[in-house]
């Protein structure tokens, strides 16, 4: 079987875990003191590159690369983690973090990223990515890496990807009413944009973080600087989903009172 | 979990050779790398060695982290930065978000506006001649200001740091360097032990249960087999405990004072505007073992903390409760009333500095940080002394190198170890070296020696022999005789365990501390603290790291001031009486370690404290 380039593309998110505060900048929306919070990689490029990384440890020659677009100093920070996780190259370009920015600059850079990766053939691409992203983008990202690319089989909510010996594989793509698809592709290339997959996150492997930072490091000194939104956008509108985190001390009610009280609260 | 010494099967385990095998980043190994990384490349780009590990390479240089990221987990401090702003002589605080220079200090004695703090004859004396000379103390503040800072205890040309922060800006320029790799979220389990030597370490086993049993998705830890194994994981790190155990400890050495740090990170109200860089240091409330602070960052955040030392004989150490009475006490109130709490942690404090210090080096390891004994106890300084330990270990490590000697205990200690006691940390220390014995029979002794200590040079101190924690804590009957009757506290404890209520809380209620009045910003339960910033993250695949060696003896332990110490409440009474363990509380603060008072054998008493994954996910503290 004819091996595949999977191409990961994956942003840097505050981490999770963080409590995060929307406010205004000079240069538009931000988080507050984001530059203080630890990133991780967007958990949804998380699933897609762990997939990638299994898919290719099956079929013999099959390379993964992730490219990551983010201010190189926190794309390192982030590296030294994943890096641990799974086997891949890195592809850095350093960039804004903040998120707000305009999907199709923002797919046009990684467009022109993975054409300059050296041997990129486009007859063996797998392109990967979240479905969704954390990254606060518009969601459109990926998709139009693909277009940007002339990859037109695009699929979205992949949850498996099955590859036959001839090189075509079943995807299994979540569809509404929490149902799945399963659609046939003749094979690369193809654009798959993950939900979370059924794999785990990997064990944190030393060897693996050993071989990956031969290449890391040298990536990201090479990453090149792009400008992603950073000119002629004005925001309009800018929402975030709102910590809603209430505590109250409540000594003389039920657990029925409770319930419905927290039922109307979800609710509004 | 409840289990005795791990089972140690035949496993064949993966191993990697590397040159320089790194336990812990913290200050001391923010040092030791920044210190390295420069000096392993010439100018021209060239290698000043080669690697023996990987021939042809530049020497391997790896070191593993714990925390999930770096910088995780971590305090805050007021630092006078000598041996950091030698390393960087640029050094622009501005850089360093949180850092600030500082800009004023303060001594403050505080009073006890709820009157339910613990004090001493002595001291009710003092309190009362204080509040009738109202001239000399804000008296409607509860609180006075001295009138200097004692030159020992001045940080006046000194920074403010995050810690977290600060690492992060350090592991930023480390990785950028490419000479040196850091690896986040990786516990070290132990050191690799030859005989007399260390030969490298040995790295947790993942994808195993709660006991540490191997699961479906099992993988042995590596081993790391390294010429020099650096060992940096601090005062609680089960790397440095080992060695401590294995070799021995020098002559009349010995860990025995503790404290737990707990602190918040707060953005103050808009009205407030204290001058970024102001820090006040306190004593006397809310216990008068218990010291305090708050420091002012830029952008109108403040760190606000407390010291609970392991001298406080009270079996109620329940440190987030007094943290929460010292917010409230009236001198700082008026600063944090309408504040919001942004992040929370807590971390052990090994306090017996220089008398605490191991053998700094052996056959092929070397000791750096705070669990090598470089805290100053008599200035509460131990960011910079730890970062300077490992700038001079970097030093002899580079000379050694070049001259391609091993790495000897021999040749570490004509290195390190000879140039470590000609240093500034090792003076200081030795001033410092008996400055809090006095504690070890009450405050005012404490406070008298560390006066006359500091004032002396070290010359004059008030000496005594620490007694193990263990050896002081005592039971809520002992510690609260004359103020609650053996049967009372038995029916509080019994009405506790019907309640699932916290019995130390209970105690603290009944000798008259007021209820905490919750407000969801500032004044939030314990466990939605754990909640706030950066939450506590316990990865699944790995084994409990908090251990009750063997159960039975905890069901006799009337103290419980494992469960009272327990900064995330992740020790908890258990149904059957002995503990029980969550680690998805933990923040890994270590105080369970010295707060067991249970001895089962000499000097290891029923808690083990291993290496342990995950913990709180926040940098700013």
């Amino acid at each position: 079987m004819k091996p595949f380039q999977i191409v990961v593309c994956g942003g840097i998110v505050p981490d999770p875990l963080q409590t995060l505060e929307p406010i205004s900048s000079p240069t538009g929306p931000a988080l507050k003191n984001e530059l203080m919070l630890p990133a991780v990689l967007d958990p949804w490029a998380g699933h897609a590159l762990y997939e990638a990384a299994n898919l290719a440890k099956k079929i013999p020659g099959s390379k993964v690369y992730l490219v990551a677009l983010g201010p190189k100093a926190k794309l390192q920070q982030v590296m030294m983690t994943v890096g641990q996780k799974a086997p891949f190259e890195l592809v850095a370009i350093d960039g804004p973090g903040g998120g707000f920015t305009d999907a199709h600059e923002t797919a046009a850079a990684l467009a022109a990223a993975i054409l300059a990766i050296p041997g990129y053939d486009k007859s063996s691409l797998l392109l990967f990515g979240g479905w969704e992203s954390a990254t606060r983008g518009a969601g459109a990202t990926l998709q139009i890496v693909g277009e940007m690319l002339g990859v037109t089989d695009q699929f979205q909510g992949v949850d498996r990807i099955t590859v036959r010996d001839d090189g075509s594989f079943d995807v299994l793509e979540r569809v509404e009413s929490g149902h799945h698809q399963v659609a046939t592709c003749a094979g690369a290339p193809a654009v798959l944009g993950w939900a979370t997959g059924d794999l785990g996150e990997p064990r944190n492997d030393p060897q693996v973080g050993m071989a990956n930072m031969r290449a890391i490091m040298p990536a990201l000194q090479k990453a090149k600087p792009v400008k992603v939104g950073a000119d002629g956008l004005s925001y309009l509108k800018v929402e975030l989903p709102k910590q809603q985190r209430q505590t109250r001390i409540e000594k003389d009610m039920n657990a029925d009172q409770i319930a419905a009280e927290i039922f109307e609260w979800i609710s509004k | 979990m409840h289990h005795g010494e791990p089972q140690e099967p035949e496993i064949e385990r993966p191993s990697l050779e590397v040159d320089i095998a790194c336990v812990g980043f913290g200050p001391a190994m923010g040092g030791f790398l920044t210190t390295l990384a420069r000096k392993l490349v010439n100018e021209d780009g060239s290698n000043v060695v080669e690697s023996s590990a990987m021939p042809g390479m530049p020497p391997q240089v790896i070191c593993y982290e714990r925390a999930d990221d770096l910088g995780f987990g971590v305090s805050g401090v007021v630092t006078r930065a000598r041996g950091i702003r030698q390393s960087f002589p640029d050094l622009n605080a501005a850089d360093i978000p949180m850092a600030t220079a500082v800009t004023n200090e303060k001594v403050l004695y505080l009073l006890d506006p709820v009157g339910a703090s613990r004090r001493s004859a002595a001291l009710r004396i003092a309190d009362k001649l204080i509040k009738n000379f109202k001239f000399l103390s804000k008296t409607e503040l509860n609180a006075v200001e001295l009138p200097y800072t004692p030159e020992f205890l001045n940080k006046h040309d000194g920074l403010l740091l995050s810690i977290g922060q600060f690492n992060q800006w350090v592991g930023s320029q480390l990785l950028g360097s490419g000479s040196v790799q850091i690896w986040p979220g990786m516990p070290v389990d132990k050191a690799l032990i030859k005989g007399h030597d260390v030969v490298g370490v040995r790295l947790v086993d993942q994808g195993v249960d709660k006991t540490g049993n191997p699961d479906a998705s099992f993988m042995a830890g590596m081993d790391i087999k390294a010429a020099l194994t650096v060992v940096a994981d601090g005062p609680v790190g089960p790397v440095g405990r080992q060695l401590d155990d294995h070799f021995g400890m020098p002559h009349d050495h010995h860990v025995r004072d503790w404290a737990i740090g707990m602190k918040a990170v707060v953005d103050l109200p808009a009205h407030v505007n204290l001058e970024p860089g102001t820090v006040f240091h306190t004593f006397g409330y809310p216990e008068p073992e218990i010291f305090g602070f708050m420091y002012v960052h830029p952008d109108r955040v403040a760190t606000i903390g407390i010291f609970v030392p392991s001298w406080f004989d009270s079996p109620v150490r329940t440190s987030y409760r007094y943290l929460q009475h010292f917010m409230m006490h009236p001198y700082f109130w008026r600063y944090l009333e309408g504040g919001t709490l942004r992040s929370w942690g807590a971390k052990s404090l090994q306090e017996s500095g220089k008398r605490g210090e191991p053998f700094l080096a052996g056959n092929g390891y070397a000791r750096i940080g705070e669990g090598s004994g470089s805290t100053n106890v008599l200035t509460g300084s131990g960011v910079d002394e730890a970062w300077t330990t490992g700038t001079l270990l970097a030093e002899g490590v580079i000379d050694l190198l070049k001259d391609k000697l091993p790495f000897t205990r021999e040749n570490l200690n004509k290195a390190y170890v000879d140039r470590r006691r000609q240093s500034w940390v090792e003076r200081e220390g030795r001033i410092a070296e008996h400055a809090r014995d006095g504690f070890q029979h009450g405050v005012v002794s404490g406070l008298i020696g560390m006066g006359l200590a500091g004032l002396t040079n070290g010359a004059i101190a008030l000496r005594a022999e620490p007694a193990p924690p263990h050896a002081r804590i005592q039971s809520p009957e002992k510690y609260f005789a004359g103020k609650l009757t053996h049967p009372e506290i038995e029916r509080i404890r019994e009405q506790c365990l019907a309640d699932n209520a916290n019995f130390h809380d209970a105690l603290m209620d009944r000798c008259g501390w007021p209820a905490i009045p919750y407000d969801g910003k500032l004044l939030v339960t314990h466990q939605d603290a754990l909640l706030v910033g950066g939450k506590v993250q316990a990865p699944a695949g790995y084994a409990d790291h908090v251990v009750f060696v063997q159960p039975e003896i905890c069901k006799q332990c009337g103290s419980r001031t494992c469960v009272s110490i327990c900064s995330g409440q992740a020790i908890t009474e258990g149904e059957d009486g002995t503990p029980k363990f969550d680690r998805e509380k933990c923040v890994h603060c270590g105080a369970c370690l010295w707060n067991c008072s249970q001895e089962i054998a000499r000097n290891k008493t029923n808690i083990e404290f291993r290496a342990g994954a995950g913990g709180l996910h926040s940098a700013e503290n």
